[in-house]
Order: structure tokens, then C-alpha cells, then sequence
């Protein structure tokens, strides 16, 4: 069974049976090992990534429900983010960066000027054990004004 | 003879070049050191250091860290010692390097050593290049270390003390840069069937379903796993795989707390004894459940065992000591077995890695030829790797006339807190036939800088002090290093005494804490905390909000640090503010002690306000972030942070100064907020509610 969507920008056709899971369609599949497995359960966010803007966690979403949509990962965030958390030395181990990213990039789409209240809410069911948080929203803040 | 003062990392690795050596052509260096990455920044100190004092631009370095092949044995990554250790070891190669090069240009160029300069690996007489640089010179460097070369003084310092990004965030921002990430060629994949219960046996499996799901079934004794040709396959036949265990240390939930380990079978010290002193005697038992590390990426590892050769590929915190477990778990010599590290999540102590590491390896030497890559689920590493243990800690003082402590008695109580350095504490050794004895579990001792007994001897001036420890030699589940051993119930145990001491001598809890206090350093951090947080202003409390203070020096010979924290408490309780003071005496990277200093301060928030490992009759009860809820984005209070500079000092490790002293100023906080004192954490709602009703 074929699944076709947009990836990062291109077409992409796979085979997909039901079941797959798109995390592993996206890291064992396709390379793209930004799409981070921690915790399998939808539980941390370390796999989130955008299916039409929205986060989705990659390791609860069936590939072949995607047919027709367009999935961004975290390879594929706008780099003013990135270079937002650079800035900021936003991370310690890293481990939960590639949703960090996702999140912020879907948060920003919405609300370009988003305050530390709108930032954490959407940051809540995002785990870092590392203890990096007030550098994470700083760098969310520093990527809406741009100054990156 | 001379006795040899050089760092141990430096007698154990004698060779120059053994830490550095210079490609020619490429103009690169490369650094080998033992000390890797966790996510604590190590990579991008040590490159400072070794480009500041060999005067070489950062991007010539080219680092390799923990690979028994190539890389120094500098033992362990842990107790904050790696810029103490591998950093001050590289300044002193470093330094003898660029002294030799310059000896060597002089020679060949006719000039005093004296006259010549290092700009970024070339030498120049005046400012002018003279043509020679470390890559044409060959100096050999396959001679003995002597530490004779003089280390720049700090005013020369270029990279170190400045805030250099680090080296490998770019590529874990670019979807790269763990173990978890490598591919090699017919790689098969595996899962490994975890007993729920220490020793059980495993009675059946249903070989049929994990056969459906494309997956092949492998055991030897009670040892056994699923490997399938991807993780997703692997993942849906251990699913399935339905195993039948029976047997094993029975548990039961009671035995999850801290004052279940009172009174059972323990090995005992007694590292203080001082006589009693007269007067009124104060007594508080203080605890600590346990603690899981909750790495957020599961354990995960690869091996190969091709050529009678054995490679594995682990997140390790000791690819030597790992390898001399892999020996004794696999017959096999040291020298035929190789140990990577590349990176995982932060580990923040033992967490699964090694038990990963050994688990492929077992099922690499079973299966020769490919590849075997194994990895855990998020079940796995809350129910199997190893947990910081609960403790118990009472603190009994005398209180002489002045209200100030006469003498201090304190006596804890532990399951073992370092169980890495056993073979037979590995988790698939128990499960082996034959498995070796439980070894006896000893606490080290606080002089080396102790386990349970870490930080539980005061900072303070305080007479009469006797410390027992009990390490209980059969917890019911298994325990090893967590970020900070005992600092962190240790510290705020004697910091909620001093707190309640104060009150009663009814002497402001600072000034209290200063009049206990002689070291300089110490005094200065709690001051400037107190400082930075309006402390005098504080408020009389007991009305819901409350600020408390906590101070520790880790290991009481690494960083000072002092926190200082302010809450609200209705029903439970919300961090408002958080200040630090911490003085790590050199710092290489101000940024990055930042980061691990306020690191440490939201994770100790974490365990303080919310975390316990929960007991179940099968075992380890809490399996998910859901049933083991950590601090969260909406939880995270303002953190201020001030690294006091004490002056031209040796460097002292960061990355747990911070743990004990956010705990004890959570409790003070909540204790000046109530009025009461909560001395269990997790300080839950339950708990405060108790507390309140008391």
C-alpha cells in the first residue's frame, strides 16, 4: 500500500501498511533522525513534528493516515529558530531540541509575538530533564523578534 | 625519589602522546581525553583549554573521548571532576607542548626560546612568522609528561573564562548527533524481555507470536531478547512476546519508602565519633524516596562481534570500565574487545547504558557477524535501570547555651549509591546461569568524597560530630550513582536543622548560618544569594509565601553554591523565584557553568516538589512520564544566577553544586511559608496537608 505526502518540501511516495508508525517511517525510512524516539507513548514530545502546521507526536501517528497532507520535521524547521537556540545555548544534552523546535515553529506560525505565558503553554507537554527551560523560551523569544 | 604530584589522569596516561597529536598537512590537533559528553558541555571546555594553552585557533581541534583504542583511561565520567581532572591534565600537556615546540624552533632558528611567540600553531619571532609551526617542526611527542612547563596565567587566558558556544549543539540541532542515530551495514535489532523482579525466571514465551510478528527468539538461562531485521519489528514482537516470569525478590509498595530501609541487614560505618555534649537534645529524620534518572532518550547500544573481535558502541560513562565488565561477562580478553562512546541523552548518572552496552554484547557473541543493535522503551528505563536510592537521614544536636549546635549525630540510612564498579550488578549477569554472588556494598568514605555520607558531613564549625552509615545490602530494587549521591538529601537534612536551630535560637537563619561559618568562600556565596534575593526583606512567613535559603559545597571540596528560593503554598506548592550564587573557582566557560548550575537547580526542583519511584507487586509500578511526573515548562520559576569570582584559583567541578542547596531552600521556603516543616520529599500535597493537620 503506497502513502504519498510532502516531506520537508518534496513529494514522497512510501510503502505504508497499517500500523507503521511514522516514526519510524521518518527515522528508519527516510534518514531523518531529528524526529527523536524518547518516550513511544505521546507522553514527552521529543517526536513532535508538524503534519499541516500542526504538532503532531510522530510515534502515535499511523504513516498511512498522512496521505495527501504535508509533514515538517525537525530538519526542515525555518532556520531563524534555530539560530535562536544557538544564541541562546538553548540545551544541554539535546535530546528533546528537535521538538523544542517543532513546537516553537508551530506556535510562531500562529502567534508570531508570543509572550513567556503563550510559550510555556504551548511548551507544557514538552519534557527536558536537563533543566534547560528558561533558555528554551528565551530563545522562542528572541527567534519572534527576530534578533537571531 | 621525587614523588610523583602530577594528576592521576596524568600518571595513569603518561605519554604526551597520548593526549595529543598533530596531523600534518590537515593543520589539525587532536585531543584525546577520557572524560565524554553528556550534555554537561565537557567537549567545548576541554577544546578551550587545549587551544588556550597550546595558542591554536579552537576549529584545529579535532576531539576523541572515550574509545578504549585510542583514548586515555581517565575512569569515570562523574562526581563533577572531568574539567578538575581531564581539563587540568590537558593545560599541563598542553603548556609542556607548546614549551617544547618553542625549545625546538630556537634550536633550529638559532634564537633564544625566549623571543618566539605561538600564533595559532605557528611560531613568530616579533610578530613576524618565522615559517616553522607544530605541524613542521615533528616534534615527537612519545615522551614522558614531566609538568615542568609553567600554565598561562589567567590574564593570558584568549578561550578560556569566555563563553565559547558549544561545540555539539549545532549538530544535535540538525537532527543528528546520538548513538540512537547510527546505522551500520545489516544491522539487526534488538529487544531484550526484562524480569519484573530481581531474579526471576523466566518459564515461557510465546515463541509462535513473536515469530508472527517477523522476530526471532534467543536465550541463554534467563537472559533472554527478540531480534528482528528493524526497531519497529523488534518493538511489536517484544509486544507481543507475552513472557512468562516467575520467581524473584519479591516486592511489595511499603518498601518503596525511605523508612522501609531502617533496621534491614546493612553494612555499617561509623566515618565520625565525638562524645555528646550536655544540654537540650533536638532529633528529625528527614527521607528521600527513589529516584529515577528519567533520561528522556531510552538506553540504547550496538555491538559487533566479528574476527573473534568484540566492538561495542555504548553512552557508557567509562568505556574501560565497561570493557573489563564486557570481558567477565563474555570470556573474552580486554584486548579483543574495543568500547566507543558516542553520545546519548543526559544520563545524570548510571542510568540503562550499561546495561545496555551488555546486553548487546551478550547477544552479539550469540549471534556473530552482524551488528546487533539494542534498545529500550520508556518501561524499560523506568522499571530496569538503576535508581538513585531512597535515604533516611536523622540529625540529632545538642544545643549549647548560645543556641548554637554543641555537638551533631547523624545517622543514615541507604541502599548502595555506587553499584557501577560491580560485574555482578550488571542486569543480565543475575540472569545468566550461575550468576555471581551479590558483592558486598560499601559506602566510600566522605574524606574521597563519600556515597551515602556525600555532603553529610556541615559545612559548618560545628564540635562533636558523629556520622553513621547503613548501606542496606538487598534493597528491593537496584540502585547506583543519581546526580549528587547523598549530596542532595544530606544537604537539605542539616540545612532544615540549621533552619529549625535558628528559629528556636530565634536568630535570623543567614546570620545564623555565618556564625557557624569560617570559610571565606562559603560565606561569600550565602551572602551574596542573600543579597540578590532582598533577603531581608523577606517577610515573617507563615502566611502562604515563604524564602528560604540552602547552602552546600559538593563533596565539601568542590563548588560553593547557595540558593536561595521563594514560594507560594496553598494546596501545594508553586516556586515564584530562584537566586544563585555559585563560585566554581576557575571557570572555563561562564556560559556553560550557567546552564549546568541552573541545570541543576530545576532538576532538584524536580525531585524535591514531585518525583518518587512507586512499588508495585510487580515490581516498579511507576513505567511513564504520566505515573512519574517531572517539573514542567509551567512549573519553571525566573532562575537568577551570579558565578562569584574568588581570583586566580584552581577550577572546582559545577555540574552538582547546585542539587542539595535547591532542595534545602525548597524546604526552608515551604517551612517558612507554613510554619510547619514537611521533612519527606517528595514535598507533595498529601505531605503538606499532613503537615498542616500535625
Amino acid at each position: 500500500m503506497s502513502t504519498s505526502f510532502t516531506l520537508n518540501g518534496a513529494a514522497i511516495i512510501l510503502a505504508a501498511a497499517p500500523g507503521d508508525l511514522l516514526i519510524d517511517t521518518l527515522r528508519s525510512g527516510c534518514g531523518l533522525t531529528g524526529t527523536r524516539y524518547g518516550c513511544g507513548e505521546e507522553q514527552c514530545g521529543a517526536c513532535l513534528v508538524l503534519v499541516d502546521g500542526a504538532p503532531v507526536h510522530a510515534c502515535g501517528r499511523e504513516t498511512v493516515t498522512l496521505d495527501g497532507r504535508v509533514v515538517t520535521t525537525a530538519e526542515a524547521v525555518p532556520g531563524h529558530i534555530r539560530d535562536a537556540f544557538l544564541a541562546e545555548q538553548a540545551g544541554q544534552c539535546g535530546y528533546c531540541l528537535s521538538g523544542m523546535l517543532v513546537a516553537a515553529t508551530a506556535l510562531l506560525a500562529r502567534n508570531p509575538a508570543p509572550d513567556r505565558a503563550a510559550i510555556v503553554a504551548v511548551l507544557d507537554g514538552n519534557l527536558c530533564r536537563c533543566g534547560s527551560h528558561p533558555r528554551i523560551i528565551a530563545a522562542i523569544l528572541r527567534a519572534a523578534r527576530g534578533a537571531a | 625519589m621525587i614523588a610523583n604530584t602530577l594528576p592521576k589522569s596524568l600518571q595513569d596516561n603518561p605519554r604526551l602522546d597520548q593526549w595529543i597529536s598533530f596531523r600534518a598537512g590537515a593543520g589539525a590537533v587532536h585531543v584525546r581525553a577520557g572524560k565524554i559528553e553528556i550534555g554537561q558541555g565537557i567537549a567545548t571546555a576541554l577544546a578551550q583549554i587545549a587551544a588556550d594553552e597550546l595558542d591554536v585557533a579552537l576549529s584545529r581541534l579535532a576531539l576523541t573521548a572515550g574509545d578504549t583504542d585510542v583514548a586515555p583511561d581517565e575512569g569515570m565520567t562523574t562526581g563533577s571532576m572531568s574539567v578538575e581532572m581531564s581539563g587540568t591534565s590537558l593545560r599541563i600537556v598542553c603548556a609542556e607542548i607548546r614549551v617544547l615546540m618553542l625549545a625546538e624552533a630556537a634550536a633550529r632558528l638559532g634564537r633564544p626560546a625566549a623571543g618566539l611567540a605561538v600564533e595559532d600553531g605557528a611560531i613568530t619571532e616579533d610578530g613576524a612568522p618565522t615559517g616553522l609551526d607544530y605541524w613542521s617542526l615533528g616534534v615527537s611527542l612519545d615522551r614522558e609528561i614531566t609538568g615542568a612547563a609553567p600554565l598561562k596565567p589567567r590574564a593570558a587566558h584568549r578561550l578560556i573564562g569566555t563563553d565559547v558556544p558549544r561545540l555539539d549543539l549545532p549538530a544535535k540541532l540538525n537532527g543528528a548527533g546520538f548513538l540512537h542515530d547510527m546505522v551500520l551495514s545489516g544491522m539487526v535489532h534488538g529487544r531484550v524481555l526484562h524480569p519484573p523482579l530481581i531474579g526471576a525466571c523466566l518459564v515461557g514465551v510465546d515463541e509462535g507470536a513473536i515469530a508472527r510478528a517477523g522476530a526471532s527468539f534467543l536465550r541463554r538461562g534467563d537472559f533472554a531478547a527478540v531480534l528482528a531485521a528493524s526497531e519497529a519489528a523488534a518493538r511489536a514482537a517484544h509486544a507481543v512476546a507475552r513472557p512468562d516470569w516467575q520467581g524473584g525478590r519479591a516486592v511489595t509498595p511499603d518498601m518503596g519508602e525511605a523508612a522501609w530501609l531502617v533496621g534491614k541487614p546493612a553494612l555499617h560505618a561509623r566515618f565520625r565519633e565525638a562524645p555528646r555534649a550536655g544540654g537540650e537534645r533536638v532529633s528529625a529524620t528527614f527521607s528521600r524516596p527513589y529516584i529515577s534518572h528519567g533520561t528522556l532518550g531510552p538506553s540504547v547500544a550496538i555491538a559487533q562481534f566479528e574476527g573473534r573481535h568484540l566492538t561495542v558502541w555504548s553512552h557508557t560513562q567509562g568505556v574501560y570500565l565497561l570493557r573489563r565488565h564486557l570481558a567477565a561477562l563474555t570470556g573474552l580478553a580486554e584486548t579483543a574487545i574495543s568500547v566507543r562512546h558516542a553520545q546519548g541523552a543526559g544520563c545524570y548518572g548510571q542510568n540503562g547504558a550499561d546495561d545496555a552496552a551488555a546486553e548487546a554484547a551478550l547477544l552479539a557473541t550469540l549471534r556473530p557477524g552482524a551488528p546487533i543493535r539494542v534498545l529500550w522503551g520508556r518501561a524499560d528505563e523506568f522499571t530496569h535501570e538503576p535508581a538513585g536510592t531512597a535515604m533516611s537521614v536523622t540529625i540529632e544536636a545538642a544545643l549549647g547555651a548560645d543556641g548554637m549546635p554543641a555537638d551533631w549525630v547523624t545517622t543514615i540510612w541507604s541502599a548502595p549509591h555506587v553499584a557501577r564498579s560491580h560485574f555482578a550488578c550488571m542486569l543480565p549477569v543475575q540472569s545468566l546461569p550461575d550468576p555471581p554472588d551479590d558483592p558486598e556494598h560499601h559506602d566510600p568514605h566522605p574524606d574521597g568524597g563519600g556515597g551515602a555520607s556525600r555532603n553529610a558531613i556541615p559545612l559548618y564549625d560545628i564540635p562533636n560530630q558523629t556520622l553513621d552509615v547503613h548501606v542496606v545490602q538487598r534493597p528491593p530494587i537496584r540502585t547506583s550513582a543519581l546526580r549528587g549521591l547523598g549530596a542532595l538529601p544530606n544537604i537539605f537534612a542539616i540545612e532544615a536543622m540549621l533552619d529549625d536551630l535558628a528559629g528556636r535560637a530565634g536568630i535570623d537563619p543567614v546570620e545564623y548560618r555565618l556564625r557557624l561559618l569560617s570559610d571565606p568562600r562559603a560565606r561569600d556565596v550565602l551572602s551574596t544569594a542573600a543579597a540578590m534575593a532582598n533577603w531581608a526583606g523577606r517577610g515573617k512567613g507563615g502566611e502562604g509565601r515563604g524564602m528560604g535559603i540552602g547552602l552546600g559545597r559538593y563533596k565539601n571540596r568542590s563548588a560553593y553554591a547557595a540558593v536561595v528560593v521563594e514560594v507560594d503554598v496553598d494546596t501545594e506548592v508553586r516556586l515564584r523565584r530562584i537566586w544563585c550564587a555559585a563560585d566554581g573557582g576557575l571557570v572555563i566557560n561562564p556560559d556553560g557553568a550557567r546552564n549546568q548550575v541552573e541545570g541543576g537547580i530545576i532538576q532538584a526542583a524536580s525531585m524535591t516538589l514531585k518525583e518518587a519511584v512507586r512499588l508495585g507487586e510487580e515490581g516498579i509500578a511507576s513505567r511513564s512520564w504520566a505515573e512519574y511526573p517531572i517539573l514542567r515548562f509551567s512549573e519553571i520559576p525566573e532562575i537568577t544566577t551570579k558565578l562569584v569570582d574568588p581570583g586566580d584559583v584552581p577550577p572546582l567541578g559545577m555540574g552538582e553544586c547546585t542539587m542539595g542547596p535547591t532542595a534545602a531552600a525548597i524546604g526552608n521556603a515551604v517551612a517558612h511559608a507554613l510554619g510547619v516543616r514537611v521533612r519527606e520529599m517528595p514535598l507533595t500535597r498529601e505531605r503538606i496537608a499532613a503537615a498542616l493537620q500535625a
